[in-house]
């Protein structure tokens, strides 16, 4: 086995390509298929979209801040411990960000009541998200430095922020043109695909 | 709830409680690696290992897990098996590993296992949680499998079947025409059409499954209105 290294702390590599990859050429929902439940299940309104964004960045910076010292200080073989934890790396980042996602749970419920309602089940299911764990797990596989994996996972959240937003845009147009076929998760996904097809088809024309 | 058969609900799991076309949940990997036959096939097979173990764990423990925590533990349970299916893959069919990539340790967030655990396994005994665990996942597979097709079909112009075999001593994905008694079959598979690249790329998952839902939504109307028909009211 080849010696495993710890990863700086300080960025060597180049940020704008991370960001812009996380952003827009791998975006999470739309390219790689990462937390489609809670897309499809809350882009009906933009207000519950736009506060959905907000604690989903948030957590997702705030997990990639805490798992990348965990796997590389404790779990990964170069680790202080020195013994191969890396098995134990889903389990421990779904705790980390499960607790997480209790935290922005309190501070929703005391500050926004009305936020609180409307994103109803879909709040606790952030910790089920696939999109948070997906970017920890990314960082690690890609074997970012410390600052990347930030940089990288707070792009990730700005990236599915903005289609949130576009996509709630699109569907809310459906609904109140009262289409009926296409209230549902049928115009959910054909919104999805019109959005998928201008960021496929723009950044195969534009290369970075 | 009326006590049911054991293939009733398989049969159930597969048709009126479909996971992907009518619970509408754990979209994710359906999506992501229906790209091929084969990612598709390999990932329902995790896929079944993960279902089938959850829940015949959360029933062996229903009465022992606090109903407070009870998420928690479920999540932990789902875990192992994740991370048990996570090494075997890569101890045995390292080329399906490396494909199928992160969408493995994602099955732990997959909101199919952790809503059958909470929904189903958790309430019942452990017999008809294994039937619910086949039936959601050949309904998954089917799913899965089908938009697969779809999409290589449509975007190679030509489909390749493969089934685990061991040829060799060596257990991997081999092509059907390989395996003894499938040799009649051609690999590929090659349809007459112009390939259109698109359905290969996320777009084209999109717009697989928005069109399949439209096509089953349609169907189950058109049978509705027959019922209503037939039950004399004027359409």
């Amino acid at each position: 086995m080849s010696e495993v290294l710890i990863p700086g702390f300080m960025p060597t590599e180049d940020l704008f390509p991370i960001f812009v990859n996380a952003m827009f050429t791998k975006n999470f929902l739309l390219i790689m298929f990462l937390g489609l439940c809670s897309y499809v299940g809350l882009t009906t309104n933009s207000d519950t979209s736009k506060g959905m964004s907000m604690a989903v960045t948030f957590v997702m910076t705030m997990s990639a801040i805490l798992t990348w010292p965990i796997y590389h200080y404790l779990l990964s073989p170069a680790s202080i411990i020195g013994k191969d934890l890396t098995f134990l790396r889903t389990i421990c980042f779904i705790l980390i960000i499960a607790s997480f996602v209790q935290l922005v749970e309190f501070i929703i419920r005391k500050f926004s009541p009305p936020l609180y309602k409307s994103l109803g089940i879909y709040l606790p299911l952030i910790a089920t998200n696939c999109a948070v764990l997906g970017v920890v797990l990314m960082n690690i596989q890609e074997g970012y430095t410390y600052g990347a994996s930030i940089i990288c996972a707070f792009a990730a959240g700005l990236g599915y922020s903005w289609v949130m937003l576009a996509t709630a845009a699109v569907r809310e147009k459906l609904i109140m043109r009262n289409v009926d076929l296409f209230s549902g998760f049928i115009g959910a996904f054909f919104a999805a695909t019109m959005v998928a097809l201008i960021v496929v088809s723009y950044f195969s024309v534009v290369k970075l | 709830m009326a006590k049911k058969s054991f293939v009733g609900e398989i049969i159930r799991g597969i048709i009126k409680d479909n996971p992907v076309f009518v619970l509408v949940l754990g979209l994710c990997p359906v999506l992501a690696v229906s790209t091929s036959f084969e990612n598709a096939l390999g990932m329902a097979m995790a896929f079944t290992f993960v279902m089938l173990g959850s829940n015949i764990f959360v029933s062996l423990l229903r009465n022992q897990i606090p109903p407070g925590v009870r998420i928690p533990i479920f999540i932990l349970i789902i875990c192992t098996f994740v991370t048990m299916i996570d090494m075997l893959l890569e101890a045995f069919l390292p080329p399906m590993y490396e494909a199928l990539g992160i969408f493995v340790p994602l099955i732990v967030v997959n909101c199919i296992v952790i809503g059958r655990a909470e929904a189903f396994a958790n309430r019942n005994s452990v017999l008809p949680s294994i039937a619910d665990g086949i039936g959601i996942s050949i309904g998954f597979a089917a799913a899965l499998i089908l938009l697969g097709t779809i999409r290589e079909v449509l975007g190679t112009g030509a489909l390749k079947l493969v089934m685990l075999w061991s040829k060799g001593g060596e257990l991997g994905f081999c092509p059907l025409s390989e395996v003894p008694g499938f040799s009649f079959v051609p690999n590929p598979i090659v349809f007459p059409i112009e390939p259109a690249t698109v359905m290969i790329t996320p777009p084209g998952a999109f717009l697989t499954i928005a069109a399949l839902m439209l096509l089953f939504k349609i169907l189950g109307d058109r049978k509705r209105v027959k019922q209503l028909k037939k039950e004399g009211y004027e359409i």
